[in-house]
């Protein structure tokens, strides 16, 4: 342990605290109302949604996993980069239709737009449970990349004591996000970007600078027989892991839950064109593998790959900013995540089966609850269970999330698809997509296909969609043609364009 | 895009979303950049190539934005 990197990290995150707390005052809002806890009154410009979409979706175990991919396997690591390519021309035309859709009618999740689409009791809770289960070992993986930072700091170890500095930060996270809402991850992330660029551009910047150029780096990979291009065998996967990561990642709750917080539909835009910039800073932090292979690190789990390398290259205070800038930026997207199950479970589960005639008041509540009782499980999660028990169920939850974008695209843009068609091929895409993980032993999601006498290895989630797609057309056909009631649709195709919103800016 | 006006007006510009289908050709076919001739600072034309194309669609996007405000 290292006491200027302890005292950097601890300033750092005593400050992020107070932030989180802060929060609750800022923007004042009636935060006993889940619009306002849940949404932040859908009041954020673009540049806090720019900060918090952004901290949202580029975690902190990211920012551990991909370079720990490249480091470990090399080429087919950097399939992160055309994912956050080909995310944003899809955010660019579905979520402003969803946006608008969802502030005419006082959505708050995606299964709440289910529900008034299609009159379907069964796609609003099939949507509902699938966002639960595929964000909950996303947290759990948010608490293993702090984890990570926290071992290498020297400060957590074996056994109870050893989770205490994990438990604590988890602690103090769960009771601003209880009494913030979504203003304190917002604000946060604020301060988590900030130390998140300062780190990687320093970074990318010095580490090449030391180890003799990015040449050099390339030349130290290849000697260690780390793939720099992909096998051509490998083409189909590298295209659908990055095309069907793609069309996940604007669907889980916690993406949904940044994007109904904006202003209006600008904001989502502009953004679109915005946030391109953090692919950018993924690139870059991919290619830290690299520069940890060339300054000859080993470490026994490839996690471990890019704290060990800042602690190799920089002095003891930068190393300890940059390691909070990690384990902020996992609390930022932690909280996020927790609003979103909170919300799901509230408004799509508690709600609709329980409390149908909960108040606003008691629906806020219940929600602030959910979020310390999911944050409670994720951290159970992570102590209790091996930690490849998490990565394995967050790969599932990929899979899982892409099987709910045949009725949530398609509810955005027709009236054609049938909801029992629907509710029918997402069922058999979660368990077909279910049963290749489970074949791979989970250990993998590109799932051989055999077509004739050739194999196509490929995303399991996009083979299981594509299974899924040809159900709903199909279903749709026939329903459709036998005149089966496919709902009372509750909302106009002028809600999916409605112009913005009257509400003052918050920039 | 023959009728330029008309085009350009809020709703009637869907022409301009196309362009954001480039990113998708441009990207999601890895046998076209698979390769590490040219290097560019060093760094084999895989990576930068892909890099190059987060710009490109930042860029891409903004036109599509400006053009159908």
């Amino acid at each position: 342990m290292n006491l200027t990197e302890l005292i950097v990290f601890l300033v750092l995150f005593a400050l992020v605290t107070v932030v989180g707390f802060v929060a609750a005052r800022w923007q004042r809002g009636d935060l006993n109302l889940l619009d306002e806890w849940g949404l932040a009154g859908r009041r954020f410009g673009t540049l806090v949604s720019w900060f918090l979409i952004g901290g949202d979706l580029y975690t902190a175990y990211t920012f551990i996993a991909v370079p720990a991919l490249v480091y470990g396997a090399g080429a087919i690591g950097f399939f992160a980069v055309p994912y956050t390519i080909v995310v944003y021309p899809l955010v660019f035309l579905l979520m402003p239709r969803l946006w608008s859709v969802a502030k005419q009618h006082g959505y708050v999740t995606a299964s709440d737009f289910m529900r008034g689409r299609f009159d379907s009791r069964g796609l609003a809770l099939a949507v509902a449970i699938t966002g639960i289960l595929a964000t909950m070992p996303y947290i759990a993986l948010q608490l293993v990349g702090m984890q990570v930072v926290l071992q290498t700091l020297g400060i957590a170890g074996k056994g109870i004591i050893g989770d205490l500095p994990l438990i604590v930060a988890f602690g103090i996270l769960a009771a601003y996000t209880f009494t913030s809402g979504l203003r304190a991850p917002a604000l946060v992330a604020v301060v988590k970007d900030a130390l998140i660029y300062i780190t990687v551009i320093v970074a990318v910047i010095a580490i090449p600078a030391k180890l003799g150029g990015f040449g050099h780096i390339f030349q130290a990979a290849a000697a260690a027989h780390l793939p720099l291009t992909l096998s051509p065998k490998a083409f189909t996967a590298y295209a659908t892991l990055a095309l069907g990561s793609a069309m996940a990642l604007f669907f889980y709750p916690h993406a949904i839950t940044g994007v109904f917080s904006t202003r209006s539909t600008e904001v989502i835009r502009r953004n679109a064109a915005l946030l391109p910039i953090y692919s950018i800073l993924l690139g870059l932090i991919a290619l830290l593998g690299y520069m940890a292979v060339a300054a000859g690190i080993k470490v026994p789990v490839t996690s471990l790959a890019v704290p060990v390398l800042l602690t190799k290259m920089f002095s003891p205070w930068f190393v300890g900013f940059a390691f909070a800038a990690i384990v902020i930026g996992a609390l930022v997207p932690a909280a996020i995540m927790a609003i979103a199950a909170a919300n799901l479970f509230t408004r799509n589960i508690y709600r609709e089966y329980f409390r149908p005639d909960c108040s606003p008041r008691q629906e806020a509540s219940v929600a602030k609850w959910v979020s310390l009782f999911v944050k409670v499980g994720a951290l159970i999660f992570v102590i209790g269970l091996p930690l490849q028990f998490s990565i394995y169920l967050q790969t599932l939850g990929g899979i899982w999330i892409l099987q709910t974008t045949p009725a949530l695209i398609g509810g955005l843009y027709s009236r054609w698809f049938h909801r029992s068609a629907l509710l029918i091929g997402w069922l058999l895409g979660m368990v077909l997509g279910t049963w290749m993980a489970a074949s791979l032993k989970f250990q993998s999601s590109t799932f051989p296909l055999h077509i004739g006498g050739t194999v196509l290895p490929g995303y399991a989630g996009i083979w299981a969609l594509i299974v899924n797609l040809v159900i709903v057309v199909v279903l749709s056909l026939i329903l459709n043609a036998m005149r089966v009631s496919n709902g009372r649709d509750e909302t106009s195709p002028s809600d999916y364009v409605r112009a913005e919103a009257a509400v003052p800016a918050v920039d | 895009m023959s009728s330029g006006r008309e085009t350009r007006s809020r709703r009637g510009g869907w022409g301009w979303y196309l362009l954001l289908i480039i990113p998708f050709i441009g990207t999601l076919f890895p046998g076209m950049y698979n390769a590490l001739t040219p290097t560019l600072g060093g760094m084999p034309f895989y990576y930068w190539y892909q890099l190059l194309w987060v710009v490109i669609t930042g860029l891409l996007t903004i036109v599509v934005y400006l053009a159908t405000r």
